[in-house]
């Protein structure tokens, strides 16, 4: 579905990506996991045209065989969800107004009743309900993700983009977001891409793993292909200790070298 | 809380909107008759109301009153109360479009530059001696037009820095705060040159004052605020998305972000220079009529852009009329009494509400 290769981003002078490829498929999780600096982010922005990728002859990113870069605003947002690593104050703006801002993409002069049922089952299935009036700015960190989760569940897009959707969150609501994830996933057939730094948990959900150091790709794969002893010390510069309970593995870091 | 609960939660939240917006404009509607008919000749609410609407009425309706109440009531009170509505609405507009697209909550038309802009231009007007020497009624015209051009200077000297590497709001804000000095210190530089008429006639315009408003400026200033509210409103859904997260979480809900800023900016922008090249520096209203508006109802830009609107126009008009008659006959520039009003107003409803403000 997702289909990116050959993929360079410059910021500056500075290359931030270096001859990325990478598929999602449909109703696929894959994580992009790496240290920081390593361009989890930055990929994520340059699929959704945020940053602005200069024409190459090389790259080439499309989804279900269209190319994102020739698409509209629109369009592209009809077809792509994102949700931001951080979102600061909302001005006063409600929780339901805050989701339903997800149909925007999709709005035209008569959709005004389905737009509604859509926004109103969101907020059932990410279990709003009691929030749904309340200010947006008055809600814990675990709400908000919700409620950023349910306005891309109403954007209704083939690809989902998650930019670190569990790193202010306690291990409740870790677990909750990334279940809420997986869900869209099954439920829609979306593809979700998530940008993620805990290596476990993204081994928990993901279908795949795509592990990034310095723009580059280092290994794609299950996660017994991806988190090896290895590669992390490759990449993180930490020595660690991998095991596994089952298919659920756990990542217990030793040492640095 | 099941569905059908929140289906109605969700409804009643909407008539209570709706009622509050209805309770704004006939609350409005009243002042703007209460206005009318106060003042050194007392007249009635209803032959005030009646004045107010008299071109909609038929003549049958105004047979009562007599003729010079109506011409009283039509030439001399009237536009001085439409034009508070006007310059009122016009920033309160202004200032809400001008905080959701830099998502800033302390920005107002007087921050990006354009007040102090448009009173330099006054006053360079005034300096070049334009009211002594072609007579007072072109005098004012030319001083409305030099503070209009100079505000309009301003809004492009923003727009163009802005634009210089890429639109932000960040610059916006900064190169507004930036202009709105060099604005200043150049006032300060025609003030300090200024013969002692001339700076009397200077500070006097930036007071800001509804005196001798006439049924042309309110027409201009007017006129300018009927086309631009419909384009603002227009753009309620996408004020929302940049409120929501800012410029990356309006593309990626699919908002062409660049021509939105441009579009409101310049609307807000053109409002607030055709308000305040006539009336002077009302500074307060911009800022606080948005924030007032959005503690009585909430950030959804659909409902607060009118409702600030109401807000701006109900502050403008009762502090003028307070200026008016406080200390009748000397009448208090309206830039002044609007703190006087608004503050208490605005650190009560802030202190009441400040668990659920959010700020």
């Amino acid at each position: 579905m997702l289909n990116i290769s050959g993929l360079h981003y410059r910021h500056g002078r500075r290359l931030i990506l270096d001859n990325i490829d990478l598929q999602v498929g449909a109703g696929e999780i894959v994580c992009l996991v790496g240290p920081n600096g390593a361009g989890k982010s930055t990929l994520l922005k340059c699929i959704n045209r945020i940053n602005r990728v200069m024409p190459s002859q090389h790259a080439r990113m499309t989804l279900a065989g269209d190319n994102l870069q020739d698409m509209s605003r629109r369009n592209l947002a009809r077809a792509i969800a994102y949700v931001p690593q951080h979102t600061g104050p909302a001005m006063s703006l409600r929780v339901a107004d805050m989701i339903a801002l997800g149909r925007a993409p999709h709005r035209t002069w008569n959709s005004g009743e389905r737009d509604r049922h859509i926004v109103l089952d969101a907020i059932e299935r990410l279990k709003l309900q009691e929030l749904a009036l309340r200010p947006y700015d008055e809600l814990s960190g675990g709400e908000r993700q919700r409620v950023l989760l349910a306005r891309a569940l109403v954007q209704q897009g083939r690809l989902l983009l998650l930019d670190e959707p569990t790193s202010d969150l306690d291990l409740h609501h870790q677990l909750e977001a990334m279940t809420a994830a997986r869900e869209i996933a099954d439920t829609q057939g979306s593809g979700v891409l998530i940008a993620i730094h805990d290596l476990a948990l993204a081994a928990r959900f993901a279908d795949r793993l795509v592990m990034l150091r310095e723009g580059r790709v280092v290994a794609q794969g299950h996660w017994r292909e991806v988190l090896t002893p290895q590669h992390i010390e490759a990449v993180y510069g930490v020595s660690v200790r991998i095991g596994s309970d089952g298919d659920i593995p756990y990542v217990i870091p030793l040492r640095m070298p | 809380m099941n569905n059908t609960l929140l289906v109605q939660a969700l409804k009643h939240h909407q008539r209570r909107n709706a009622l509050a917006m209805i309770a704004g404009v006939a609350l409005l509607i009243a002042a703007m008759a209460l206005a009318g008919s106060l003042g050194a000749q007392k007249f009635g609410m209803a032959t005030s109301l009646r004045a107010l609407f008299a071109p909609l009425l038929p003549a049958a309706w105004l047979s009562d009153i007599p003729a010079w109440q109506i011409a009283l009531l039509q030439q001399l009170r009237l536009p001085r109360i439409v034009m508070a509505v006007v310059a009122g609405a016009g920033l309160a507009l202004a200032g809400v479009a001008m905080q959701g697209i830099t998502r800033n909550p302390l920005v107002s038309p007087y921050t990006v530059g354009i007040s102090p802009a448009a009173a330099f231009g006054a006053s360079l007007a005034i300096l070049s001696g334009a009211t002594g020497v072609a007579g007072a009624w072109s005098g004012l015209y030319l001083t409305v037009a030099a503070a209009f051009a100079s505000a309009v200077l301003c809004a492009t000297l923003v727009l163009a820095f802005s634009a210089l590497r890429g639109v932000s709001a960040t610059m916006l804000v900064l190169g507004g705060v930036g202009l709105t000095y060099l604005f200043s210190a150049l006032t300060a530089s025609v003030q300090f040159v200024a013969t002692e008429q001339q700076l009397a006639a200077i500070v006097q315009w930036t007071f800001g004052s509804l005196n001798g408003s006439t049924w042309n400026e309110v027409a201009v200033a007017g006129g300018v605020l009927l086309l631009g509210a419909p384009l603002l409103q227009w753009h309620a859904w996408a004020l929302n998305a940049f409120a929501a997260g800012g410029d990356d979480i309006a593309a990626s809900l699919g908002f062409a972000v660049g021509r939105v800023r441009t579009v409101v900016t310049v609307v807000a922008v053109m409002i607030t220079a055709a308000v305040v090249s006539f009336t002077g520096v009302i500074g307060f209203v911009g800022l606080v009529a948005p924030h007032i508006a959005r503690l009585l109802i909430g950030g959804d830009h659909r409902w607060l852009l009118p409702f600030s609107a109401i807000v701006g126009a109900l502050l403008v008009l009762l502090s003028d009329m307070a200026g008016r008659l406080l200390f009748a006959p000397v009448i208090i520039p309206v830039g002044i009494v609007v703190a006087y009003v608004g503050v208490p107003l605005f650190l009560h409803l802030l202190l009441s509400s400040r668990h659920k403000a959010g700020l």
